[in-house]
């Protein structure tokens, strides 16, 4: 019976490594250009990154190399990529970063998803001298990390940021009386629901709103319907839920089933996720959420069919960091190209002072941080529109009250 | 109040439901299963892919589904399991090998699902339809699978106790040596109910696919409740499984109503520690010599 046993240990040994998807072949100097990334391919972060982050790397490494590669003086240098699964642990995320730099000696690192394994990669792409365009991170301490790590970018700014921008709305509304003064807040007891509400609660107490419900609850929670009932019960004219994308489509769904539809039903990851339109169809409708982009730009409408076509069930991307991450590839590739060699301090140098020309617009960093960003969109007609922050270029002005639900 | 109730009830019995299979496999066939979520979320795919592309009802797909998690098991449990079970000198031993093995299991229908599916979300919405309950409202399709569970869980606890293949694999399960004493196969039943377990699951994963959100590697988060419920409500007991599954999802539903809805982890754990610390072998289980 050994025998079986041995088979088993290597039918294990199989699968662990064809969860690294290392790409081989030899790299002559100026051959190619070796990218690396460590993504999480499995764990709880693969539904984030598997939405947002993975389509786009490999969609603008297909068109770099598809176009020659990326031009380095005067010629152009194919991409090479060399990619790990980080297994959504911090601990193997930083092991795979590791041994890209140390063993892969790649040229230049993506990063992975989110804001914890971003966290967690910072201080070794410092330490390597790697630049770090994280496109998927949201933290108040982005302008601390940015000065502490000059060689990283906050591409998607502070929870504050979001906040303020979000009780910045509401206060036009009530100004305009749109909206009265009770609001109910929810938010899930992990980073991203903590520091949120966190920002948002001392925010609306100086906007002297009446915050009716303030609770949260655990990651993973299978059914929110005893939360959205009893915020039924209390009439708020706001809605908020900083949730993860299970409990976004959860709580919208047991609010259109219980009839609960607020002036403003704001929802929190996931909600600018195409997945959000293909399941609420029409009662999509009027739900805000956090996120948003210039849906009516010519560069977006491009991306969106260029990321259509390059995915092979012809998925579409998220509509917050998505189009981010893709732009912060094209302030690389512009990096890289206008110093024209490997070159990462030059590289680094260049993305702190350039403008650079992208799908989301024209950015120019300050202080390693831009100085736009989405914070709130709003499902209109069928594509999740920037409402807030109302100056930037392209926001809609928002649909309030949002419309009923409608039955089935 | 009668809201929480009704919640909580229809909660625990998605509890129960998911859980009902793992007893089975535990309980009988003494196969610790950790890839049972997998195989959970497996089924969730299933309904997805043919509720998406063919239309099919989810609960005429249950129709396929469900023999097809009773096959798939009953297979596994030939090629895999079955050597394990020969070689194992005692049930703990067998244990030990089986947790083992379903640990490498696990990956590899997480590995299989990845590569079909990618990792993203997946849901869709069927019978989200609100429906009015004693003056509450709630939803069809949370309904339906509460409804099922219940049935399903009745109607297997009848057959376990009335029955002679139920007779059966309760001895199976309440001593392999002396079964075979009165002239069970064991293996054979061991096997069937392994297989019974994985049909269950099937009829578990499809029908909480219609409300909740999944993704290939969501699966551990099914494995570990159902562990919990199992444990709770007594090792191989279905009516067992039942009352603990609605246990946790009434005490569930009414802290997050009356007190704090962060606390609704504490809450589940209390119980099942309390309920542990009363009775060792669970709610319905007799303590092993």
């Amino acid at each position: 019976m050994v025998s079986s046993v041995a088979r088993f240990a290597a039918g294990l040994l199989a699968v662990t490594s064809a969860a690294i998807f290392a790409a081989d072949g030899p790299a002559l100097a100026q051959s190619s250009v070796k990218i690396g990334y460590a993504l999480s391919r499995t764990g709880p972060n693969a539904g984030g990154a598997a939405v947002t982050t993975l389509p786009n790397y490999e969609m603008w490494v297909k068109e770099v190399n598809a176009a020659g590669g990326l031009k380095l003086g005067d010629k152009r240098v194919p991409i090479e990529v060399v990619q790990y699964d980080d297994r959504s642990s911090a601990e193997e995320a930083a092991r795979a970063l590791e041994r890209l730099i140390t063993q892969d000696k790649v040229d230049f690192i993506l990063p992975p998803w989110g804001t914890g394994l971003n966290l967690a990669v910072g201080p070794i792409l410092n330490k390597a001298g790697y630049p770090h365009l994280a496109a998927t991170a949201v933290t108040d301490r982005a302008p601390e990390l940015a000065k502490r790590w000059p060689n990283s970018f906050w591409l998607l700014g502070t929870s504050a940021g979001a906040a303020n921008t979000l009780v910045d709305l509401l206060v036009k509304l009530r100004g305009e009386g749109k909206i009265g003064d009770t609001v109910a807040m929810v938010s899930v007891a992990d980073g991203f629901g903590i520091d949120l509400s966190g920002a948002a609660r001392p925010a609306l107490t100086k906007a002297n709103f009446k915050l009716a419900y303030d609770k949260a609850y655990p990651v993973g929670t299978q059914d929110l319907s005893p939360i959205v009932n009893e915020i039924k019960a209390l009439n708020p004219d706001v809605f908020i839920a900083f949730s993860y994308p299970p409990d976004t489509l959860g709580i919208t769904e047991q609010a259109r089933i219980a009839g609960f539809n607020p002036k403003i039903f704001c929802t929190g990851v996931g909600t600018a996720f195409p997945l959000f339109m293909q399941k609420f169809g029409a009662n999509a409708e009027g739900v805000m959420g956090i996120g948003g982009w210039n849906g009516d730009s010519a560069p977006i409408k491009d991306y969106l069919a260029r990321h259509k076509a390059a995915s092979p069930n012809g998925a579409e991307p998220d509509r917050w960091a998505s189009a981010v991450t893709y732009a912060s590839l094209q302030m690389l590739q512009q990096a890289i190209e206008r110093v024209g060699k490997i070159d990462r301090e030059a590289v680094i140098k260049d993305l702190q002072t350039e403008t650079f020309d992208t799908v989301i617009g024209k950015v120019k960093f300050e202080n390693n941080l831009p100085t736009k960003y989405w914070w709130v969109g709003q499902w209109q007609g069928g594509e999740f529109y920037g409402v807030g922050p109302a100056t930037n270029e392209g926001a809609r002005a928002p649909i309030i009250p949002k419309p009923a639900w409608k039955a089935e | 109040m009668t809201n929480a109730v009704f919640t909580g009830l229809m909660l625990g019995g998605m509890y129960a439901l998911i859980a009902m299979g793992l007893t089975l496999q535990y309980g009988v066939a003494r196969i610790m299963n950790l890839s049972y979520g997998e195989f959970l979320v497996a089924a969730a795919f299933a309904s997805y892919w043919l509720f998406t592309g063919w239309a099919l009802n989810p609960l005429i797909g249950l129709a396929l589904v469900i023999p097809l998690g009773f096959g798939a098991s009953y297979i596994l449990y030939r090629i895999l399991l079955t050597p394990l079970v020969r070689r194992a000198r005692t049930r703990d031993a067998l244990e030990v090998d089986s947790i083992l093995a379903t640990f490498g299991m696990m990956f590899i229908v997480q590995g299989i699902m990845l590569a079909m599916f990618g990792g993203a979300y997946f849901s869709y919405s069927f019978l989200a339809i609100p429906v009015n309950l004693f003056g509450e409202i709630l939803a069809l399709n949370r309904l339906i699978a509460f409804g099922l569970a219940v049935a399903v869980g009745l109607a297997l606890y009848l057959a376990l106790t009335r029955t002679r293949l139920g007779t059966a694999i309760r001895a199976v399960a309440a001593d392999p040596a002396a079964a075979q004493l009165v002239a069970i196969d064991v293996v054979r039943i061991s096997a069937f109910s392994f297989a019974l377990g994985g049909a269950l699951v099937a009829a578990a994963g499809v029908l909480i696919s219609m409300f909740l959100t999944f993704s290939a590697s969501s699966g551990v988060i099914f494995t570990m409740k159902a562990l919990i419920v199992v444990v709770m409500g007594g090792v191989g007991n279905l009516l067992g499984c039942l009352i603990a599954g609605l246990a946790l999802g009434l005490s569930e539903s009414l802290v997050a109503t009356f007190i704090d809805p962060g606390l609704t982890l504490a809450v589940n754990f209390a119980l099942f520690l309390g309920v542990l610390l009363v009775k060792p072998a669970g709610l319905f289980g007799r303590a092993q010599r």
